[in-house]
């Protein structure tokens, strides 16, 4: 081991220094929406009520949060998986092109693809109207995180050979697909499900355009909150979707370290 | 073999392709071209795309949305660039804490992101209080562009380090051992060997830095209506103006540029490892 220079301590430094610039507000967040009166500070008591009034007040905006993000995972999971097949199975210039079209959603800004769904389908009352409307604009967002999530895993394995060697012994496609395909897919689907139940319960920049006051999503409600109650409560708000967000985060870190243990990458 | 295993399957394979198809043209591109043809069907007809280029106003408001996302890639790719290479290269205790803090904030939203910097630097933040202790008044600047700033490097930096990691755990850190070995000092290395191995990891993490940072406005939302960036002038356009067809020709252009940065990223990229391999 080499001797640990200046270098190490100032890199440490930095690293330590960014580490508090992302956590410390989280802790403050979380303590604000435990306190009686956050301008006097924590000696003002701990108290549950700004947790309760959240509660009492915006669990449905929690409830639609989660429905909807339930409802993209199925249909992410319906059209996303078998495309991630095709794609894995054949490499042409259509193909390429469905694959650069899939990321668009993410690359352009989700206001531009919400205005876009606006002027096609605001004047169909109903369907604006409803949860579905939002439903749409997520599964565009998160189809690509499912698709590459899942193609990675069979771009990984040999495929071919599996089915080559199931066709051989007489097996139909749809035998192949669900009995070799999907269940060697696994760690990708599952993957690819924690990234877009993630991102579907946090996006704001299309939700905020395709919502209405019918169908207020959790981030929507916080950015209310934000705007216009009490510090105590928006931070109580937050502290909601902390508890709702940060096992699911746990969850993804874990999914991910054997698959990379898995590739041989570890030291 | 597999030509007549292809053969076989292709109609389950197009049967498969369909139900993506339909969506992506029913909901993607059909809605798209129709904004486009809304961008110019209003007061300016298609003028309003030269407009978007040439009115005073939106030129101030694309000019202040680049400069910031420019500047919040450039600061978010040094900082993660350090932090990521260090937490790869060095063993300590609490290594997996700190890098567990670090990637925490990946899934926060941009709203919950902007309320994280009200935290910090917001009237009654961190930030105040430590410059009024310090020098007697109160540095708050939450509600500001430098606010919006702050805000974007904290929502980019964690998956920045990520990056970073995943592309440095595949360095071979016998070739920096070698190039120490060879006389070559610290700054050396990292501007000779680290920097070009890295290159490829970094132009795609600072391009979604980039198209985050032009197109996200939900902490720019939290943070105040009055940041004139491209998002909150579109949004302002649509809601309070009801100038749809501004709007439309506005998200078009923003739309065009964040993806013709990624385009570009993408391409130079995929050179760079061509030209590696």
């Amino acid at each position: 081991m080499r001797k640990r220079g200046l270098a190490y301590w100032f890199l440490l430094a930095l690293t330590l220094l960014v580490s508090a610039f992302l956590i410390v507000p989280v802790g403050m967040s979380i303590l604000a929406g435990l306190t009686v009166n956050y301008f006097i500070g924590v000696e003002s008591g701990l108290t549950l009520q700004w947790l309760a009034q959240v509660w009492s007040d915006h669990r449905h905006t929690v409830f639609l949060s989660l429905k909807i993000a339930l409802a993209c995972l199925f249909c992410t999971l319906l059209i996303g998986v078998p495309t991630a097949y095709v794609l894995a199975r054949r490499q042409n210039a259509f193909t390429r092109a469905l694959e650069e079209l899939l990321v668009m959603p993410v690359a352009i800004p989700g206001l531009a693809t919400a205005l876009a769904l606006i002027v096609m389908y605001g004047g169909m009352g109903d369907f604006r109207r409803s949860w579905s409307f939002i439903l749409v604009g997520h599964v565009l967002f998160t189809l690509p995180f499912m698709v590459r999530s899942v193609l990675a895993v069979l771009s990984s394995i040999d495929l071919k050979t599996f089915e080559e060697g199931a066709r051989s012994l007489g097996a139909s496609f749809t035998q192949r697909f669900f009995g070799i395909v999907l269940p060697n897919c696994r760690s990708g689907i599952l993957a690819g499900s924690l990234m877009v139940v993630t991102l579907s319960l946090g996006e704001f920049n299309m939700t905020l355009l395709l919502h209405t006051p019918l169908t207020p999503t959790l981030p929507v409600g916080l950015a209310d909150a934000y705007a216009s109650l009490r510090m105590e409560v928006g931070s109580a708000y937050t502290l909601v979707f902390f508890i709702i967000i940060i096992p699911l985060l746990v969850v993804m870190q874990w999914a991910a370290a054997p698959a990379r243990i898995g590739t041989g990458q570890s030291r | 073999m597999f030509n007549t295993l292809l053969r076989d399957d292709r109609l389950w394979l197009v049967a498969l392709l369909a139900p993506v198809a339909i969506f992506f043209i029913a909901f993607f591109l059909l809605p798209l071209g129709r904004l486009f043809l809304i961008g110019g069907s209003g007061e300016l007809g298609w003028g309003a795309y030269v407009a978007a280029f040439t009115d005073p106003y939106y030129i101030r408001s694309l000019v202040a949305t680049l400069m910031l996302s420019v500047s919040v890639t450039v600061v978010t790719l040094v900082i993660s660039g350090f932090v990521g290479v260090f937490l790869q290269r060095n063993q300590f205790s609490g290594r997996a804490l700190l890098t567990a803090m670090l990637t925490l904030p990946l899934a926060f939203p941009g709203v919950v992101v902007g309320f994280m910097v009200i935290m910090l630097a917001g009237r009654q933040g961190l930030i105040p209080d430590v410059t009024e202790a310090l020098t007697g008044e109160r540095l708050v600047f939450a509600y500001s562009m430098a606010g919006l700033f702050m805000g974007y490097v904290y929502f980019s930096i964690p998956r920045t380090i990520l990056t970073v990691m995943a592309a440095a755990e595949k360095l071979d850190p016998r070739v920096e051992e070698a190039a120490r070995s060879l006389g070559a000092g610290q700054w050396r290395v990292v501007r000779d060997v680290l920097v070009p191995g890295l290159k490829p990891a970094l132009l795609s993490a600072g391009a979604i830095c980039f198209a985050t940072a032009m197109g996200a406005f939900g902490t720019a939302f939290t943070l105040a209506t009055r940041i004139n960036v491209l998002p909150m002038v579109i949004y302002t356009e649509f809601t309070l103006q009801a100038n749809i067809a501004m709007a439309a020709a506005l998200s078009f252009v923003l739309g065009a540029i964040t993806w013709v940065a990624l385009l570009l990223a993408r391409t130079s990229a995929g050179r760079t490892v061509a030209a590696a391999g």
